[in-house]
């Protein structure tokens, strides 16, 4: 038991408990804050995998911009609590089993194929130091450059639409 | 230190976080949350891959976790959009009343 262990537990039963919140919360304001917090969470699990340049991108753009949108939206729609209305009645059953089945699929393969016990690859690469981020972005703009560009104009793509679609026309009411 | 962490404890957690966010696509019918285990799902998927990019010592899935991140950012933009054309349409985001095509 060190403290790496203790560190993951911990991580896990809050990343766990975190997204739990966010399927069970009636508020989507709390909803969003719970799916941070579960961002945060696996941002520190990808430092513990010794990938900080993924970890700190976690933060900014997920649990920043991305949820920052999120929250803009909900208040801008006023739609924190929406009124219970009448559900499918086999839908929440239905969904559990389906999910249960899924489940049950991956641990499955997991413990067939993978030995429980299999450690991770050369832990002593020394990924955490600024030679990784060298390498990655050596490995970015040399061996992806053109997966590079085609996400700029994707990004580029999605923010002239985003602007087309929600631009009122000349003369449309409200 | 880092190395007591079998792969496949990172993998479960990746499996089970999956296995919530698609609990939370069936059963919720708040698009916006709806979105939100979306996002859930994807960051599961991410967790894997680096699990994986570590256990194999390349950096590889590293990258496709960046591509993944830029890709879920265009993909929230452009749904809270079709969101808020929905709700300045329908005054309303149930998705229960999206079930029809006519606008």
């Amino acid at each position: 038991m060190n403290l790496t262990l203790i560190l993951f537990i911990v991580l896990a039963v809050v990343a766990v408990a975190s997204a739990a919140g966010l399927l069970v919360s009636r508020n989507t304001v709390y909803a969003a804050l719970f799916l941070v917090l579960n961002f945060a969470t696996v941002a520190v699990f990808y430092l513990l995998l010794g990938a900080p340049f993924i970890a700190l991108a976690q933060v900014t753009i997920y649990a920043g911009a991305i949820m920052v949108l999120f929250l803009f939206v909900i208040m801008l729609l006023g739609s924190e609590k929406l009124p219970r209305g009448q559900v499918l009645p086999w839908q929440r059953p239905m969904a559990i089993i389906l999910v249960a089945i899924l489940l049950a699929e991956a641990g499955l393969l997991l413990f067939q194929r993978l030995k429980l016990t299999a450690t991770l690859a050369n832990p002593e690469a020394s990924l955490n130091t600024t030679e990784s981020l060298r390498t990655l972005g050596m490995l970015l703009f040399n061996q992806y450059l053109l997966p590079f560009e085609v996400t700029s104009v994707l990004l580029l793509v999605a923010m002239v639409g985003v602007i087309v679609l929600t631009k009122k026309e000349k003369g449309e009411p409200g | 230190m880092a190395q007591t962490i079998p792969l496949s404890w990172y993998l479960a957690i990746s499996a089970l976080l999956f296995a919530m966010g698609a609990l939370g696509v069936l059963i919720r019918r708040n698009p916006l949350i709806i979105f939100m285990s979306v996002e859930l799902m994807l960051n599961s998927a991410n967790l894997a891959f680096v699990a994986f990019a570590r256990s194999f010592g390349v950096l590889t899935g590293q990258i496709f976790v960046f591509f993944v991140m830029t890709v879920s950012a265009a993909e929230v933009a452009v749904g809270l959009a079709l969101i808020i054309i929905i709700f300045r349409n329908k005054h309303s985001i149930d998705v229960d009343l999206m079930n029809s095509l006519k606008g």
